[in-house]
């Protein structure tokens, strides 16, 4: 991989750092989520069975309905919640919930955002820069990566 | 975004600190989609279910509906979704005091808020059918797909909080489907075999939602060769939105924007094509299948039955019993009239049971399947399917009719 700084189109909430939990599938918090377990629940989706609490979601697109939207909230008011969202594609619902929640997202890369965040990996999102960004502070947890 | 003189005092201050919320809240949703400005909206729809607000969720309501009632009210025609339950049967259900103690509390907020509780995803067929053109902040994927693409109207999906705002402001930011350049479609489904029933049309809505992918896809369908009733475009509608988070679709020759395929389809575009048909219809319906000799339950929900199914149903049960649960749930304005025509009467002397005003899986699915065992569940509704999985259910689309077959065999599937 050469590139270890991913751009996003937009982005919402604060600055994280966390390991990243990563599949090519979709998200939604009502189909997916046992959100009192705080594992993703729905067999048929590729996360099925992992623990979502602290984790950066790497995901594909935005799915489901509008529930979300207040979920969101609900889960950081419980704690059990990821860390953030990195989505390629979003529907309003999530940016809708991340506004509400104070929540972070970002979304929208020139690359499939779920095939270039290695899944374990240690990542930092900044929402807040001139250009929200998705950055590897190392491929699996405690190993640094190797200057560029 | 550019505001106007009233948009920037309501961020000020102005309206009181609800209205300053509800429009910052709408500014950071509509800098983060690119809007430019707010459109005026004419009608509000919330969901908001208590299992999704949660105890956190009602606490803020509750917040806001403490404030001087000119500071908290609603300023444009603000309705409701289904709530997370019928407290006439919530007993039956096995749902638990403290989920009716929180929809108490919620109801209690809203309604300070001057919000009218229709409770109703149907609101299309039952309350106020939006006219072509309205711009509206609609807040349930099957009431946005159906308004923008059946109606012509034009509303994004809003989820609680944004349709909450949007009643609060009167606006909603100018992105997505009130920009005539999102509603151009985006991909062409040529459909060989036009589905004849209703579960059939919701595997239709299902295979093209997976086809199309994402929110910002629209897909013009042709090949169609009836005029679809509006039981089968809410259908077709719901699953479509479910499985692929889509809300616009065109029908050539029937929705009002795509008289003409070329109606939707800018002049020079390549769109990608996909031919759907009765193979890719079944197949979709039996995955649900696979391993399934019997079902603990039957329900009819998500969307809300219309008055004809109702009385479909109704004469589909006369001189049968059911053996197993048979959930059916529809609004409270068709209930009324369901209950006045006898249907629910027909439907219960049959040993089914009609909820009103919630939907089966917006009140507590899981804690519900935990205190009545139930697992493995019938369903004409392709939506329910997507959804129940998550909550530890296997669904089974079949036909209404195979359904209620289901449910008087005791469960057992006639192959």
């Amino acid at each position: 991989m050469s590139a270890k700084i991913f751009h996003a189109e937009a982005g919402m909430g604060r600055k994280v750092e966390a390991p990243a939990l990563v599949a090519s599938d979709g998200f939604s918090a009502r189909y997916d989520l046992d959100r009192i377990r705080g594992v993703f629940s729905r067999p048929e989706h590729k996360l099925a069975g992992e623990s979502y609490r602290g984790r950066v979601l790497v995901l594909d697109a935005a799915k489901g309905g509008v529930a979300t939207a207040w979920m969101l909230y609900e889960m950081q008011a419980r704690g059990v919640v990821p860390a953030a969202l990195v989505l390629n594609r979003v529907n309003p619902i999530m940016v809708q919930g991340a506004a509400l929640a104070d929540f972070t997202m970002i979304s929208g890369f020139d690359c499939d955002i779920t095939k270039a965040i290695p899944n374990g990996a240690m990542v930092e999102i900044d929402p807040t820069a001139e250009r929200p960004f998705i950055r590897i502070m190392s491929s699996s947890r405690g190993t640094p990566e190797p200057p560029p | 975004m550019r505001l106007s003189d009233e948009e920037q005092a309501m961020r000020a201050g102005a309206f009181g600190p609800l209205r300053q919320w509800a429009i910052e809240h709408q500014i950071k949703v509509g800098r983060y989609l690119g809007a430019e400005d707010f459109v005026p909206v004419v009608q509000a729809h919330i969901m908001a279910d208590t299992e999704s607000l949660g105890a956190a969720g009602v606490a803020w309501l509750e917040r806001w509906a403490a404030l001087p009632g000119r500071e908290r009210q609603v300023r444009i025609p603000t309705i409701t979704d289904p709530r997370g339950t019928d407290f006439a049967k919530a007993e039956r259900l096995k749902q638990q005091p403290w989920m009716l103690d929180l929809e108490r509390r919620a109801i209690a907020a809203f309604e300070a808020l001057g919000v009218l509780m229709t409770d109703t995803c149907i609101n299309y067929q039952t309350i106020m059918p939006p006219v072509r053109g309205e711009h509206c902040a609609y807040g349930d994927t099957g009431v946005v797909i159906y308004s923008n693409s059946v109606c012509g109207a034009r509303s994004n999906f809003e989820g609680g909080p944004s349709a909450l705002s949007a009643g609060l402001t009167g606006r909603t930011p100018r992105y997505g489907f009130h920009l005539d350049e999102r509603r151009r479609a985006t991909l062409v489904v040529e459909v060989s075999s036009t589905p004849r029933d209703l579960a059939a049309w919701g595997a239709l809505g299902g295979v093209v939602g997976r086809l199309a992918g994402d929110y910002w896809q629209v897909p013009a369908l042709i090949g169609i060769d009836c005029v679809p009733s509006s039981d089968e475009m809410k259908h077709f509608g719901a699953a479509l939105a479910s499985f692929g988070s889509v809300a616009l679709f065109h029908m050539v020759g029937v929705t009002p924007e795509a008289m003409r395929l070329e109606d939707v389809v800018a002049a020079g575009a390549a769109l990608r094509t996909h031919d759907v048909g009765a193979e890719e219809l079944r197949a979709f319906q039996a995955q649900y299948r696979s391993n399934i000799d019997a079902v603990d339950l039957v329900v009819f929900s998500a969307p809300q039955l219309s008055l004809i199914e109702m009385r479909a149903l109704a004469d589909m049960l006369d001189g049968r019993h059911a053996q197993i649960p048979l959930l059916t749930v529809t609004s409270p304005q068709v209930k009324a009239d369901a209950d006045r025509c006898g249907l629910t009467a027909r439907i219960e002397a049959a040993g089914g049971t009609v909820l009103s005003g919630m939907c089966f899986y917006q009140s507590y699915a899981r804690e519900m399947a935990e205190a009545n065992g139930w697992e493995r569940l019938a369903t004409n509704s392709a939506k329910l399917t997507n959804i129940l999985g998550g909550y530890g259910y296997r669904p089974v689309l079949l036909s209404m009719e195979a359904c209620v077959a289901a449910a008087c065999a005791g469960g057992k599937l006639v192959r």
